[in-house]
């Protein structure tokens, strides 16, 4: 007997929220965290990432395909459960809660993140330093970017933990609780390389 | 002797059939000492007349052992749904309101439909098949070690407090619950039962299976009988993981 469609999408959902969108997060701030070392540093990262070859089948398969599976299912999940943190307040109950809050603001930042950068750039715009900083100039876009950049850190830890339950590394209560502090420890650093790149704008 | 007599105040969630409209209604009762909730229950079935004085329908619920084993009982109590039989009065903020489990479908007040649950471990044949035409001798031996933790989850008395308590089991889900994942850790422990593990892991594997757990570890904080649920979620994660590799790719069982 095959697996189900239920299994199968679940799992396929877990494993691209890591690999290779986890691992996509990790890339993409740290070549933000050039802008900490000027816009020279920064415009250099982001044109090498530019010129990478075969970059289309790279934004495909590694970005736009996994990313659109796991945002239409995430959804599909997050609209499927019936919260009760008001009734069950523990902590875990608490990060299921923000996971599926977080998954959505992550969703509107990330599309509007497309609109605003990439589809531009197909569109004829530059890349670069000076974009951001015309970007950040506004305080909307600003907060925006704060809280949208927190959400997807957040979300991408979070679900990491979740990653090692799902496929069952972690099965005892101990290795789940050293987890929680492992990822939380995940969450507070990629935090300090993302705001240190947006705040390297303004 | 005693200048007032003590009273006890229940406000209960009432629903006179499976499709009618829930209504709340008030009771006041005399207090016994060492009442639990069952017994204010039954006080009520004796006399059924409401607070304003008015008599109306006594009210339905289910029990069955009155000692924390069955799991018929089970019903919100002070917001947490657990079992009505070990809830004592003395230990309980008045009023005390009492309402169905929501998971479930009401049948009348707060008498609910578990199906759910026993079509769940159907669905993940939770049990040993032994039945056959000539006796089998003995079993295999079962090492000490692991009756110890097996033991405990054999405790689930399909109450369905996890279930309640689970975010990801409601309406809009098939998902199958937590009690129901770790009766398969059970019977797939057992020396006998691991015989047929795959059969059980491949229930896990189906729609609203495993996969559906959301990871809110309610379950685990709620179970009244402290079964280590997630810990068997978790395993039957690791389980399922390996018997999807061993049925893509191959392997002798």
């Amino acid at each position: 007997m095959a697996a189900s469609r239920d299994f199968v999408s679940r799992k396929l959902h877990s494993l691209l929220g890591v690999i290779p969108l986890g691992l996509f997060i990790i890339q993409h701030l740290t070549v933000n965290y050039f802008a900490t070392r000027g816009p020279e540093a920064f415009n250099d990262a982001a044109h090498f990432m530019e010129s990478l070859p075969y970059r289309y089948v790279l934004e495909i398969f590694v970005i736009f395909l996994p990313l659109l599976f796991h945002a239409i299912y995430g959804v599909y999940i997050a609209f499927q459960s019936k919260n009760n943190v008001s009734r069950y307040g523990y902590l875990r109950n608490w990060m299921f809660y923000l996971q599926r809050i977080s998954g959505v603001i992550v969703l509107i930042f990330v599309t509007w993140h497309v609109w605003q950068t990439r589809i531009q750039a197909a569109m004829g715009a530059e890349v670069n330093y000076q974009m951001m900083v015309d970007i950040l100039s506004n305080p909307a876009m600003m907060i925006l970017y704060i809280v949208g950049v927190l959400g997807t850190v957040f979300h991408f830890a979070n679900g990491l933990w979740s990653f090692f339950v799902s496929w069952g590394f972690t099965v005892t209560p101990k290795s789940q609780r050293a987890m929680t502090y492992v990822t939380m420890i995940i969450f507070i650093a990629l935090s300090v390389v993302g705001m240190r790149a947006l705040f390297a704008f303004v | 002797m005693m200048s007032e007599k003590k009273t006890v105040t229940l406000k209960i969630k009432r629903q006179d059939g499976p499709e009618s409209a829930p209504y709340e209604e008030t009771f006041t009762i005399p207090y016994r000492q060492n009442m639990n909730v069952i017994s204010a229950l039954m006080e009520i079935r004796r006399n059924p007349v409401n607070a304003k004085g008015e008599k109306t329908t006594p009210v339905i619920w289910e029990m069955g052992c009155l000692e924390e084993v069955c799991g018929a009982c089970s019903m919100v109590i002070n917001g947490k749904p657990r079992q009505s039989c070990t809830a004592l009065l003395d230990q309980l903020e008045q009023p005390i309101s009492l309402a169905p489990m929501t998971t479930f479908p009401v049948v009348r007040d707060l008498a609910v439909d578990r199906s759910r649950m026993f079509d769940a471990l159907k669905k993940v044949k939770a049990w040993i098949p032994i039945d056959g035409t000539y006796d089998l001798g003995p079993g295999p031996r079962m090492p000490e070690n692991k009756r110890q933790w097996a033991y405990e989850l054999s405790k689930c008395m399909t109450c369905g407090v996890c279930l309640e308590a689970c975010p990801n089991v409601n309406s809009r889900s098939e998902f199958i619950g937590p009690a129901a994942v770790s009766q398969v850790r059970l019977f797939n422990a057992h020396p006998t039962g691991a015989m047929n593990k795959e059969e059980r892991l491949e229930g896990l594997m189906g729609d609203g299976g495993l996969a559906n757990c959301g990871n809110s570890q309610n379950c685990v904080q709620s179970c009244p009988k402290g079964i280590p649920l997630t810990t068997s979620i978790a395993a039957m994660n690791r389980a399922t993981s390996l018997q999807t590799f061993k049925n893509f790719f191959g392997s002798d069982r």
